[in-house]
């Protein structure tokens, strides 16, 4: 599929570049978000990079719509960036017991042991396609295949904030409590988002990777305390 | 400072949104109707995107603890009753002095949502650049969440063009109230058209549809004919916005307003148009909605014209003459019947 652009109304374009989840596809879109960006036009408000598609909202009063179209179209074929570029990210998890609910299920929907999961999502290089959903929630991807598991039959109505979920082949970290039918297998005590850190108040970024690192209950608790009181911040949760 | 008496339905504090974060899964927000936000600030001669709060179906109960000028937008049925226990009816779309411990009491609401300016604004934190009361995340208002009973709320200081009231005393008018159009809402077929058959376009644009109890801030669910889709009503998330028309699989369009998220799974059949989003925040369950598709060219033009019709609307506010001043007539007690002695 070529890039092409959508319409989402009269303040609003889409640039698709196909329908899939596909690692290959979001650079593509992330590189041409850095390339529309780059050209500083006047009258954009936000600049949205999806799993497969990169959406522009602007003020057609202050931006011509054709002009945008033709820019959005030049972006589109800026190269996609190495994954190396990336900022690469080692989040503490506690999982199973009451942090990760679900785990013990996950465990026999699979028929693998419970240590055999936290291992397979610990050493899964998970990349940041998209943060949606819910203000700084990444989507991540993805799971080794045997760990894809549909949404739970019924949802939850109130997800703990910081539970790390699963469901086919993404994880992603609710930052906020929030209804979720995802499967809960931990919580990490990393703030995912901070309305504080105005230059950067989500702590992802689409493109980004993530590997999660298993804690256990006393060390989930000595973290959550030094972040509590400023002793550990984000620089911390840099891979090593 | 303000104490909110009671407070029976949430009501959120609303500026001009949050443009510039929803890449980080930020919603919008923002006032559901900019162009009644706008007129309630001019009213009390605050500029156009100064917070304000923003009511649906009934108004709180205020205390007022130092002499302030308002201003209601939306057809409410207010009253400010003062410390003696008089109490005057409280005219909409125009500027209210209220004395230190005069009680506003704003009650019902006739148009869908209304808007309470103060002059100066509420001084609420900013949060990622706007005071817009997000309470999923807990963002902007009051510690992120509606007005509730027994909230103190302080007043800004002045920032715009001095008050009309605030500097004469001579309240500011509205000589028409704006009038919420019935005409169907304008669409522009979305990002997904493709996704539906050309009869289920063909009823989207012919039918009528009823705005169902699942309606809030962050959009309405309609009941109507349902909408089939040509494969599956599934896509890879896209970028969405306030206007667009999702529908899920079970045919039933969800139009998106102001609090939608940021990306959305479901196919959108139409967006409605930029000009026409301001009264699709006034819909209640209940009401009857119709949409007619226009062209790209259409919409400009539409958004052209309700830019400069709201900028003829503020221009048009000024004092009104002395026998419409009708506070001072309540407050003179020259009319018979509005005493209320409670």
């Amino acid at each position: 599929m070529n890039p092409h652009l959508l319409d989402l109304g009269d303040g609003a374009l889409t640039l698709e570049f196909g329908d899939r989840i596909d690692a290959d596809l979001n650079a593509r879109v992330i590189a041409a978000r850095d390339a529309l960006a780059a050209m500083h036009l006047d009258g954009i408000s936000d600049l949205v990079p999806t799993w497969r598609s990169l959406t522009v909202h602007f003020d057609p009063l202050r931006l011509d719509r054709a002009a945008l179209s033709a820019r959005l179209l030049d972006a589109a074929q800026a190269a996609a960036q190495k994954s190396e570029l990336a900022t690469r990210w080692r989040i503490p998890v506690c999982f199973g017991g009451e942090a990760g609910p679900d785990l013990a299920q996950v465990a026999q929907a699979t028929g693998r042991s419970e240590a055999d999961v936290v291992d397979a999502v610990c050493a899964s290089d998970l990349r940041v396609f998209l943060i949606g959903f819910l203000p700084g929630f990444p989507y991540l991807g993805e799971l080794p295949a045997w760990l894809h598991l549909p949404r739970r039959a019924t949802p939850r109505t109130a997800v703990p904030a910081n539970s790390l979920a699963i469901a086919g082949a993404q994880a992603a970290i609710y930052p906020w409590q929030s209804p979720g039918g995802w499967h809960l297998l931990g919580q990490t005590p990393v703030r995912l988002f901070d309305v504080d850190n105005a230059a950067r108040p989500a702590l992802l970024a689409p493109g980004d990777s993530v590997r999660f690192r298993a804690v256990d209950q006393d060390e989930f608790q000595h973290l959550a305390n030094a972040i509590a009181t400023g002793k550990c911040g984000r620089g911390d949760w840099l891979e090593p | 400072m303000i104490d909110v008496v009671d407070c029976p339905l949430p009501a959120t504090f609303q500026d001009a949104g949050r443009p510039g974060y929803r890449h980080l899964g930020v919603p919008l927000s923002g006032a559901l109707d900019p162009e009644w936000l706008a007129i309630a600030n001019a009213l009390v001669g605050n500029p156009p995107h100064t917070v304000a709060l923003e009511m649906r179906l009934l108004g709180p109960r205020l205390r007022v603890r130092e002499s302030i000028t308002i201003a209601l937008a939306g057809e409410f049925s207010a009253r400010i009753k003062d410390a003696s226990g008089q109490s005057r009816p409280a005219a909409n779309w125009r500027s209210h002095t209220l004395a230190a411990g005069d009680l506003l009491q704003i009650g019902g609401l006739r148009s869908g949502i209304g808007y309470l300016a103060v002059h100066g604004g509420f001084d609420l934190p900013l949060v990622l650049g706007s005071r817009s009361t997000y309470a999923r995340a807990g963002l902007g208002g009051i510690e992120g969440r509606a007005l509730r009973t027994g909230d103190k709320v302080k007043v800004g200081a002045p920032q715009g063009l001095p008050s009309v009231a605030g500097a004469t005393g001579i309240p500011a008018h509205l000589p028409q109230a704006p009038a919420v159009p019935s005409a169907p809402l304008r669409v522009i077929p979305g990002p997904q058209r493709d996704c539906f058959t050309d009869d289920a376009w063909q009823q989207f644009l012919g039918a009528e549809f009823t705005v169902s109890r699942e309606a809030d801030r962050m959009g309405l669910r309609l009941d109507g004919p349902r909408l089939a889709h040509t494969r599956g009503a599934d896509i890879v998330s896209d970028g969405v916005t306030p206007g667009a028309i999702q529908v899920p699989g079970d045919g039933r369009p969800i139009v998106l307003l102001a609090d939608c998220q940021t990306v959305g799974g479901y196919p959108k059949i139409a967006t409605v148009i930029g000009a026409d989003l301001p009264r699709l925040g006034h819909a209640l369950p209940g009401q009857v909605l119709r949409f007619a598709a226009v062209t790209m060219a259409e919409a400009l033009e539409a958004r052209r014209e309700a830019a400069s019709a709201l900028a003829a609307t503020i221009a048009a506010i000024g004092a009104p003459g002395p026998a419409l001043d009708l506070d001072a007539l309540y407050s003179a007690n020259l009319i018979d019947g509005v005493i209320d002695a409670n």
